[in-house]
């Protein structure tokens, strides 16, 4: 009976360990910019999937929309 | 590239709040939310200044920092995101965010507190570049479609500049040398970690 009750509890204690364990789901991996969407409303003067022309494209619109003194002079 | 920044020059905002039209219209963001706000300094005394805050997308985000769930990561180009389907809507990162970046939709079931959401610099989210999916969560990936975040664009004194950060920081600096004042920059050191010139000391940054 002794032998039986102490499996029993050994069994009782031991039974978390058998737990799988259980990873957070991290973030899914992010698709990035310069690839595209696919779809029409596209800036043009770019080449989506081409990461130099996006970064120009962008450097390009940062400058003639947001810099009135390069219109200026 | 250098990274994505935000800049807002005081001494141009108007405070019409247009860039807070344009993001809310932009993205479609849920009543009750504000990605972007216009907040005035000093207001009423003699000299107040406006500038418009959202999401600065800083270099060390103390969002990502205590965010229990991982839920943030940092885009190719430093632009800030957050996963909607992980976040569990806790508020952490709302108490870290020296901006007041992180907002939350209340419409849920007895007021409950919803996923966060803020500012993603028009870069949408995890899901697939222009999905419906995306637009859903996040709103317009304009990044994506060769844009600029449509705050900035559409700013009519572009007091708010948005963009690469050396290019920005060029046409910033351009406009110091021009008109001889306000070279200060606000939030940039808090966002950044640069001690900008004429920037106070004393945590007012």
């Amino acid at each position: 009976m002794k032998r039986l009750l102490l499996a029993a509890s050994a069994v009782a204690a031991l039974a978390a360990c058998g737990e799988t364990p259980q990873t957070l789901e991290h973030s899914k991996h992010d698709t990035a910019a310069f690839q595209g969407t696919g779809l029409p409303y596209v800036a043009p003067g770019w080449k989506p999937g081409d990461k130099t022309s996006w970064e120009q494209q962008l450097k390009t619109r940062t400058q003639q929309g947001q810099n009135e003194y390069a219109k200026t002079k | 590239m250098a990274r994505m920044k935000f800049v807002c020059d005081a001494e141009r905002c108007i405070e019409c709040n247009g860039c807070v039209t344009a993001c809310k219209n932009e993205n479609e963001v849920p009543w009750g939310v504000n990605r972007r706000r216009v907040v005035t300094l000093n207001d009423g005394v003699p000299g107040e200044k406006s500038i418009s805050v959202a999401c600065m997308h800083c270099s060390d985000a103390p969002c990502m920092a205590v965010c229990p769930v991982q839920c943030f990561y940092r885009t190719e180009e430093g632009v800030v995101l957050h996963d909607k389907d992980v976040c569990i809507g806790c508020g952490y990162c709302s108490y870290a965010c020296p901006f007041g970046a992180p907002q939350f939709p209340t419409q849920g079931t007895f007021g409950a507190r919803g996923k966060m959401d803020k500012c993603t610099f028009c870069a949408g989210g995890p899901e697939a570049n222009g999905s419906e999916a995306e637009f859903e969560k996040y709103g317009r990936n304009r990044l994506a479609e060769g844009k600029l975040p449509a705050c900035a664009e559409m700013c009519s004194t572009k007091a708010l500049l948005a963009g690469d950060g050396d290019v920005v920081a060029d046409i910033f600096r351009n406009r110091v040398v021009q008109r001889g004042k306000g070279a200060e920059v606000w939030g940039w050191g808090t966002a950044y970690g640069s001690k900008q010139a004429g920037q106070p000391n004393g945590g007012k940054s």
